[in-house]
C-alpha cells in the first residue's frame, strides 16, 4: 500500500514481542509436541513481522528477503519436526515429550 | 488504517493465546490459521504485498496442511493422543516468571532501538507499479542479485530437509542398514562408472 505507515514502529515492536513470548510460553507450558511446534511457528512469524516492519521504516527490501528466507527455513523445520513426531509415535505409540527420554543419553 | 491495525493486532494476540491454550491440536491449527491470515493482512499493510501472498500460500497452504495431515495420521486408531494442557498448572509459575524476565529484558533493549529509528518515510510509488517498494519485481531483483548466495543456501537447506524427512518418516525397510545392500549399490555404481568410461 502506498502512503504512510499505519502506526509507529514501537507498536510493531510491542506486538511482535508479545506474540514471540506467547510462543515461548507455549513451548514451556505445553507437552504436546505438535502444539510446541506450532508455538515455534508463532515465534518465527513474530520475528518476520518485525523484519517487515523495519524494512518498511528504512524503505529497504533486505528485510523482505530475510523474511522470505525465514519462511523457507520454517517450512523445513516444520517438515522435519513433524517427521520426527511421526517416527517417535510409530515406535512408541506415545507423543508426550516427557515420556520420550531416549535421547537423554 | 489505524483501526484496522488495532483490529489485526487484537486478532493476532487472541489467536496466538488460543493456539497455545487449545485443548486439542486441531483447534490449535484453526487458531494458527486465523493468526497467519491476520499476519498476511498486516504484511500487506506494511507494503510487503508479495510476502503477504507467500505467507498465505506457504504457511496456510503447505505447513498447516502438513500439521493437519500429521494430526489426522496420529489420531487414527489411538485414543490418548489429544492430551490437554497437561502440565500447565504445575509449570505455569516458573514458566511465567522466566517469560516475564525475558520479555522485560527485550523491552528494555528495544526502547533504545525505537529511539534510534528514523521517522518513517512515506512511500511515493503506487502499489502494483513496476519496481514499487515491496512489489514482486522489487523483491525478485533483490533476491536474485544482492542476496543470491543466501537464496542458494536456502535451496540447499530445503534439499537437506527433504532428504532428512524421507530418511526419518519414509519406509524403514528401504533404509535399514544392510551390508549386502550397500555392497550391491556400490558395485552397481562402480559398473556404471566403468561403462560410462568405455563409451
Amino acid at each position: 500500500m502506498s502512503g504512510a505507515m499505519p502506526v509507529a514502529i514501537g507498536n510493531y515492536l510491542a506486538l511482535s514481542s508479545i506474540i514471540f513470548f506467547i510462543g515461548v510460553a507455549g513451548v514451556l507450558l505445553r507437552r504436546n509436541p505438535l502444539i510446541m511446534l506450532m508455538s515455534v511457528e508463532l515465534m518465527w512469524n513474530a520475528a518476520n513481522l518485525l523484519f517487515l516492519a523495519f524494512a518498511r521504516v528504512w524503505l529497504n527490501n533486505a528485510g523482505h528477503v530475510f523474511a522470505f528466507l525465514v519462511i523457507t527455513v520454517a517450512a523445513a523445520e516444520a517438515a522435519i519436526g513433524l517427521a520426527i513426531i511421526v517416527t517417535v509415535f510409530r515406535t512408541r505409540a506415545n507423543v508426550d515429550v516427557d515420556e520420550v527420554g531416549a535421547l537423554r543419553g | 488504517m489505524i483501526v484496522l491495525w488495532w483490529l489485526v493486532a487484537i486478532v493476532l494476540i487472541a489467536t496466538a493465546v488460543w493456539t497455545i491454550s487449545a485443548r486439542k491440536p486441531v483447534y490449535s491449527v484453526v487458531a494458527l490459521l486465523t493468526h497467519f491470515l491476520a499476519l498476511a493482512v498486516s504484511y500487506i499493510m506494511l507494503s510487503a504485498e508479495f510476502l503477504g501472498v507467500i505467507q498465505v500460500v506457504i504457511y496456510v497452504g503447505a505447513i498447516l496442511v502438513l500439521f493437519v495431515f500429521v494430526i489426522a495420521l496420529l489420531s487414527s486408531g489411538v485414543g490418548s493422543f489429544s492430551v490437554g494442557p497437561d502440565k500447565m498448572k504445575k509449570a505455569a509459575w516458573p514458566a511465567g516468571i522466566v517469560t516475564a524476565i525475558a520479555f522485560g529484558l527485550l523491552a528494555w533493549k528495544l526502547g533504545g532501538a525505537i529511539a534510534s529509528t528514523p521517522v518513517t518515510a512515506n512511500i511515493s510509488t503506487v502499489a502494483g507499479e513496476a519496481g514499487a517498494f515491496g512489489s514482486v519485481a522489487d523483491f525478485g531483483k533483490a533476491l536474485f542479485t544482492t542476496y543470491l548466495l543466501p537464496f542458494e543456501i536456502t535451496a540447499f537447506v530445503l534439499m537437506v530437509a527433504v532428504i532428512g524427512v524421507i530418511l526419518l518418516a519414509g519406509d524403514q525397510s528401504v533404509h535399514a542398514p544392510s551390508r549386502e545392500r550397500a555392497d550391491r549399490v556400490a558395485r552397481e555404481m562402480r559398473e556404471a562408472i566403468v561403462r560410462g568410461g568405455e563409451e
